[in-house]
């Protein structure tokens, strides 16, 4: 590891002294690694450089997941970071010390072509760090629409009629719902994406939440995720290898019709493009279910966002940088680098005609009139880490809802007091 | 001035004498540089919440916190447990097979070199390869079982198996370092003492339980010490294999301090480092003292 961090760092010596004989500025741009993301840092910088040929855009790596958090940390405290970097918002930017790491683009003119509902995800004492690159996502259930067509099903709009949907798809002899517990990640949608039907009951849930005030284990409206996960477990809905199955796998019963619904991230839709091509049109999408057919909503999650390093030798060229990712031709870029997988947060972008099914089910919570609630990570600067692992054990029986969301509550007590936060 | 009376004969009358002290300066100062000073930093930042940049002084509070952890019980229970697993099967399995390769057998140095392979690889790769071998239904392992009717247990996937699944793996690939040692302390037991009990009429059993048992004994010290201080520490094998999954199932004190580091709780994780060094001591130390009670006499 540190082998390798020498040797990129000595890399990128050498590649900033060539620059400088070439009188350009060299801006680094530290992405985490997956084709799609790779496939859109490099539209950009090929775009922005033709237009800008003073600057040269060297894209560097980290790994997605815990790993790269680490490593971004490390290098962020030991004045490792590259000029611009291209990584989460909401709890996980809160973590990186913003207000001592990142450049404030508060007065930035470029600030007013983002929509004004992600600026809170990457804002830290009354400052914006960040401006959004890729697109917003929401958290539900993927399900296949061949077997829902053939048992003439209809996407659900209560948790009751998704169970009884579960139960008319088992006595076909499909999965109902299908989990990947060998990732544990994905094993938290169940508790992540019913956030919008937390905050539909209790509206201030995620300040209360913050400011100490209210736990999972004591508010009936946050308890719920958990129980679903563990009402699904119960009822035997799962498929058989939930246990050792892997995200991958999860995808191909989806895709195919071994099983119904996978609750996932609708990012997924861009596995099902590239692994099983002829059938995303068999994919569709609808939020996680609440209790109220009157009140359905979306959970989202909204686009990594791009911070630029307080320690930066080009503040301007990064600015400049950052600004071109906040037009619409930025996002026709990244369209045409890796599809349509969600609408954009800058003003005036559009997306083709011609999305993905499950893009298409995703957008009318989005529009005008649609419903949607910003992902708990969003609004709250905590989110335990062990969460993963907690969900792993409720959806397979190990440990029963309640136990879990005190258990949840104890961890999350741990990142408060690391955050330093008050009333922990 | 006593002192010097005391020290000035000694000096002159040790053979080591002739090197002076201060050659042992390089090793202590890599010694302390790279291990000492460690050690006793962390006693500091164990009682500290710090980042990189800072630290606030919160007294116990970590080590509280550390202990109120639910999943510490179960990880301190698997902690302790893989140990005495890996430690008892490798002295036993190792002893056996070192038995064996003593005696005179065809192709005694290709199989010595086949059981000592293992010891060779690398722990991750072992990790990955095994955990590929023991998939519930798509695994080497559990097919081989189904071509003779048996179905196997998910091996990884099974939260009471999963940690066992893990420790034989280990065993596994230690064994052939406990069966070398064992293989050392067999040749160093004197032949004519075989020959004096087989006069006398001892039996086979009798010749292992009175002659090579107590003959090896510094070598069965070593092994368990050695495997027993090594599953407490482990933590490579279960990382690749589990993740200490399923949920917290195999999870040992060395994965919770890791996944503790991972999630930013640096203070924690060293108040858990400062456990796990602990108990170590509080467990090798006496290991170590009661198995080398008979030697010095």
């Amino acid at each position: 590891m540190l082998r390798s961090l020498w040797l990129s760092s000595s890399l990128m010596v050498i590649a900033s002294g060539a620059a400088l004989a070439q009188d350009k500025t060299t801006l680094t741009f530290t992405i985490q690694s997956g084709a799609d993301r790779l496939a859109i840092a490099a539209a950009l910088e090929t775009a922005f450089e033709a237009a800008n040929p003073d600057v040269d855009i060297v894209v560097d790596t980290v790994p997605g997941g815990e790993e790269g958090d680490n490593l971004v940390k490390t290098r962020l405290a030991t004045g490792d970071m590259s000029d611009l970097l291209w990584y989460n918002t909401g709890s996980l930017f809160q973590a990186l010390s913003p207000t001592v790491n990142f450049l404030p683009m508060t007065d930035q003119p470029f600030l007013a072509n983002v929509i004004e509902s992600f600026n809170p995800t990457v804002s830290a004492g009354g400052q914006v760090y960040g401006v959004p690159l890729g697109t917003a996502m929401g958290g539900g259930v993927l399900y296949n629409r061949v077997i829902y067509d053939k048992l003439g099903l209809s996407a659900p709009k209560t948790w009751a009629e998704f169970m009884a949907n579960n139960a008319a798809i088992l006595a076909d002899g499909k999965s109902p719902v299908i989990q990947t517990f060998a990732d544990a990640w994905t094993a938290q949608l169940f508790v992540l994406a019913d956030y919008y039907n937390v905050q539909a009951a209790e509206p201030d849930f995620a300040t209360r939440y913050t400011n100490n005030e209210v736990k999972y284990a004591t508010s009936p409206a946050a308890l719920a995720g958990f129980t679903k996960q563990e009402e699904v477990f119960k009822a035997g809905y799962l498929n058989p290898d939930y246990a050792s199955a892997k995200f991958e796998d999860g995808i191909r019963q989806l895709a195919l019709g071994e099983g119904a619904h996978f609750p996932m991230l609708t990012f997924a839709v861009a596995t099902i493009a590239e692994v099983y091509p002829e059938n995303v049109k068999d994919v569709g999408f609808f939020a996680l279910p609440g209790t109220d057919a009157a009140n359905v909503g979306l959970t989202t999650w909204t686009p990594s966002g791009v911070y630029v390093n307080a320690a930066t030798a080009a503040p301007e060229a990064a600015m400049r940088f950052v600004a071109f990712m906040t037009t619409t031709e930025g996002c026709d870029l990244q369209t045409k680098a890796v599809g349509a997988t969600g609408p954009y947060m800058v003003k005036g972008c559009t997306l083709p005609a011609d999305v993905p099914q499950v893009v298409a089910d995703m957008l009318p919570y989005f529009a005008e009139g649609g419903k949607s609630a910003p992902a708990l990570e969003f609004v709250s600067p905590i989110k335990g880490p062990n969460m993963p692992q907690i969900t792993v054990e409720v959806g397979s029986g190990i440990r029963s809802a309640a136990d879990a969301a005190a258990i949840y509550d104890e961890d999350v007590k741990k990142q408060a007091q690391q955050l330093g936060l008050p009333n922990w | 001035m006593p002192d010097i009376v005391v020290t000035k004969p000694r000096r002159g009358g040790r053979l080591s004498g002739a090197y002076p002290g201060w050659f042992y300066l390089p090793a202590a100062i890599i010694f302390g540089i790279l291990f000492l000073l460690p050690t006793l930093v962390s006693f500091f930042f164990a009682v500290t919440r710090w980042r990189l940049t800072d630290w606030t002084f919160i007294g116990w509070d970590n080590f509280i916190q550390f202990f109120k952890e639910p999943f510490l019980i179960k990880g301190l229970f698997n902690t302790v447990a893989y140990a005495g697993i890996t430690s008892g099967l490798k002295m036993v399995i190792g002893l056996a097979l070192a038995l064996m390769l003593s005696s005179r057998l065809v192709s005694r140095g290709y199989l010595r070199s086949i059981i000592f392979f293992p010891v060779l690889v690398s722990t991750v790769g072992i990790g990955l390869t095994f955990s590929v071998a023991m998939h519930p239904t798509a695994g080497l392992i559990n097919a081989t079982l189904a071509m003779v009717g048996i179905t196997g247990p998910g091996w990884l996937t099974n939260p009471s198996l999963a940690l066992y699944s893990v420790a034989l793996v280990d065993v596994w690939k230690g064994v052939g370092l406990a069966t070398v040692i064992f293989m050392a302390g067999l040749a160093a037991i004197p032949r004519d003492l075989y020959e004096a009990a087989n006069i006398d009429g001892a039996r086979r059993p009798q010749s292992f339980a009175y002659i090579t048992l107590p003959m090896v004994k510094s070598a069965t010290v070593t092994v368990i010490l050695l495997s027993f201080i090594g599953g407490l520490r482990s933590f490579d094998l279960i990382w690749a294999m589990t993740k200490g999954g399923p949920g917290f199932s195999s999870d040992v004190l060395a994965s919770v301090v890791y996944k503790q580091y991972q999630a930013g709780f640096y203070g924690l994780s060293t108040a858990g480092n400062v456990v796990l060094l602990l108990l170590v001591a509080a467990l090798a130390f006496p290991l170590a003292w009661i198995l080398n009670r008979g030697n010095s006499k």
